[in-house]
């Protein structure tokens, strides 16, 4: 191999360059250094979630109550489900591109196709599930106020199951009172220059909302603040009232940048930004999977006679699977 | 050249007789324990949701005791799990999958030892940070008002 990899003509001139200390070619101790210093970044990034959640350890949202769904099974609250199944793909293409790179290193051409194909595909369905549980967190579920403070008060009702009172989540869309005709989209004309024009009115406004929980006297307002139960705190029916009337300030719906119906706006934010950033390394480990699959068909490296860039890809691939376990653990278990 | 691989996971006591058998086993242990994550993420067992340990109260080697058991008197076993659990797959993910198990030491050293060090003062530092920005919110007389 020494013959057909990236020879830079100092071999055997100790002091020329020649020497090797760290038994490894140049190529794959530059992607060894990149890792290290993504490693950071990322872990930069989930330091700094880490910082937001502590400035805000009594009212973070709780990860199960906000990714429930899983696609075809819709109405059910299955929290985990969909995403250790994302986790398991992961792990899985992880697993084809090793064996990728084994099949490479027995120079064993038709393996190391098949197994990057997989791999490939692998990725794809793992950024594929990504898209959809972005698109699921900006749809959101229920819907809830956000007070004047930007706290989020949502509603629901006692039910019991199974003997064991539980707090039921209601959508907005079930109890809110239209109000007809008292509605204009406030429009940049009228002096706001961030909004615009295409800024949508929300569907409801808050004097709707309050007019609904006043007609149901079975709906509660619970806060963003985490009980001893490691719950969130459930409010008396007349501080609900009182909560919605006097702090009440926009009614949400899902989750963006500015605004999120789960709790503190700061959690869609770095949820966007580190799945976001991920998501990214993954697309891009696909891309770059794919060059090295065509490469493969067309016989690059069997002409080279060392698949050592299958390995190299390889790497790349599997920091991003450790990141994922990573970003799995701090977002949705911890 | 020949690609030698190390053939033995948890220090001997599994051992494979190729390195595809290899990468199947460990495949199976990192799925394992994904399981086992999810199951308690999902049933979340009362007995690992309250700390085991309560901090020690007055004197200088009280201090020293909460900061050295610091993980079991503030934190909830169950999230103290999950973090052991993550990083033994990192582990497996790295040594296995990354061929760290068969490169040198120094090639070894050199990243892990780097990566370990800064990343331990980076979370160190922004958490330390962040629970006094909680403090600085949250005491009696604090004069921010976020509750309105």
């Amino acid at each position: 191999m020494d013959t057909t990899v990236a020879n830079t003509g100092t071999e055997g001139k100790t002091w020329g360059g020649g020497n090797r200390p760290l038994g490894a070619s140049y190529g794959k101790l530059m992607m060894w250094f990149f890792i290290v210093s993504d490693a950071l970044t990322f872990s930069g990034f989930l330091a700094a979630y880490g910082f937001s959640r502590f400035k805000f350890i009594e009212e973070w949202p709780i990860a199960d109550e906000v990714f429930t769904h899983v696609p075809f099974l819709h109405g059910q609250e299955l929290p985990m489900i969909y995403v250790a199944f994302m986790t398991f793909i992961l792990i899985m293409s992880s697993v084809t591109m090793v064996l990728a790179v084994d099949a490479g290193h027995h120079m064993n051409k038709a393996k190391v196709t098949i197994y990057m194909f997989l791999t490939i595909i692998g990725g794809a369905i793992f950024v594929g599930s990504q898209a959809w549980e972005w698109a699921t967190f900006i749809q959101g579920d229920y819907g809830a106020v956000q007070t004047k403070g930007g706290n989020i008060l949502q509603f629901g009702e006692k039910v019991t199951v199974d003997g064991e009172e539980k707090f039921k989540r209601i959508s907005i869309d079930e109890f809110a009172v239209n109000i007809a005709g008292e509605r204009a989209t406030h429009e940049r004309k009228n002096g706001l220059w961030f909004v615009t024009d295409d800024t949508p009115l929300p569907d409801y406004s808050v004097e709707e909302i309050y007019n609904g929980l006043e007609a149901n006297p079975n709906i509660l307002v619970r806060n963003q603040i985490i009980n001893e139960e490691g719950e969130k705190t459930i409010l008396t029916r007349d501080e609900s009232l009182r909560q919605i009337k006097d702090n009440g300030k926009l009614v949400v719906k899902g989750a963006n940048l500015v605004v999120n119906e789960y709790g503190t706006s700061l959690f869609a934010d770095f949820f966007f930004f580190i799945t976001g950033f991920h998501g990214f390394h993954v697309f891009s480990g696909v891309v770059i999977n794919i060059i090295i699959f065509f490469n493969v068909i067309l016989g690059t490296y069997e002409r080279r006679g060392s698949y050592e860039m299958v390995e190299k890809v390889g790497l790349y691939w599997h920091f991003v699977d450790l990141v994922w376990v990573f970003v799995f653990t701090f977002f949705y278990l911890v | 050249m020949a690609h030698e691989h190390k053939l033995e996971i948890f220090r001997g006591l599994w051992k494979f007789k190729s390195n595809t058998q290899k990468i199947w086993g460990v495949l199976l242990f990192l799925t394992i324990v994904t399981a086992v994550e999810v199951v308690l993420g999902i049933y979340k067992p009362d007995a690992f949701m309250h700390t085991w340990l309560n901090p020690m109260e007055g004197g200088f080697f009280a201090t020293l005791y909460n900061i050295i058991l610091s993980p079991f008197i503030y934190m909830k076993p169950l999230n103290l799990i999950f973090i052991v659990l993550t990083i033994v797959k990192a582990y497996y993910i790295t040594w296995d999958f990354m061929h760290m198990r068969d490169e040198k030491s120094s090639l070894r050293r050199m990243v892990v030892w780097t990566g370990v060090f800064l990343i331990c003062y980076l979370i160190f530092i922004l958490l330390q940070e962040g629970g006094y920005v909680f403090e600085v919110y949250n005491t009696d007389d604090a004069l921010i008002k976020r509750d309105f």
